[in-house]
């Protein structure tokens, strides 16, 4: 079975940073389900990079501020 | 949960379902004629498209009841997709290898039909499980 991605995000810091965005909205957005922003929020799913991008874009903020891939990870 | 999350569920319910019923009758029909002579293409092919039709009608009840915000699969839901039919594809291989060979040493076609139509639903069972695992505990595909 798959392990959950040691990538990590600020992805629920940045939508309460954004006028307390719902994971609804932010999925309204990037075009998934709400599903998918919790398990990526969770770190149960490894977003595609043109996903990390446009979930970044939505944040107006670099993909590095989103997301992290931690040392020796 | 998700829509397409949903219609695993109701996909994996159904086949277990017309899967048992099938046995039963099947198995039912054993205890007076040999085995290798029961009738079994119309219940294989009812309890077949039962399971189509009930997957169908399941999915439509369970969006009745809880509407799903977005009816659309998104990547991560094919990703799983994907995962699951790649994971559960050995199933499909050892029916129809069992089938090829138990061909060639020419036994009953019940047995051959059978093995074929459990080789399918274990495919479908062990797909529906992998998927629904990968759901609720996480799916990284590139690791």
């Amino acid at each position: 079975m798959t392990k959950p991605t040691r990538i990590t995000n600020s992805i629920r810091a940045l939508r309460f940073a954004h006028g307390e965005m719902t994971q609804a909205q932010l999925a309204e957005q990037v075009g998934v389900t709400r599903q998918t922003i919790i398990a990526i929020e969770q770190g149960r799913y490894s977003p595609s990079l043109e996903m990390a991008f446009q979930i970044a874009r939505v944040f107006s903020v670099p993909l590095d501020e989103v997301f992290a891939y931690p040392d020796g990870a | 949960m998700s829509y397409e999350e949903k219609g695993t569920w109701v996909y994996l319910v159904t086949c277990v379902a017309a899967y048992g019923v099938y046995l039963a009758i099947v198995i039912g029909r054993a205890a007076h004629t040999p085995v290798a002579q029961v009738p079994y293409v119309a219940v294989l092919l009812w309890t077949t498209g039962a399971s189509i039709a009930g997957s169908i009608a399941g999915r439509v009840l369970v969006e009745t009841a809880s509407p799903s915000g977005r009816r659309r699969s998104d990547v991560r839901d094919r990703e799983i997709s994907r995962f699951g039919e790649h994971a559960s594809r050995w199933f499909i291989v050892a029916g129809a290898g069992a089938a090829l060979i138990m061909a060639m040493a020419r036994w009953d076609y019940f047995w051959i039909a059978n093995v074929i139509y459990l080789g399918f639903v274990l495919w479908a069972v062990a797909g529906s499980a992998v998927k629904l695992l990968a759901y609720h505990r996480g799916l990284s595909p590139a690791r």
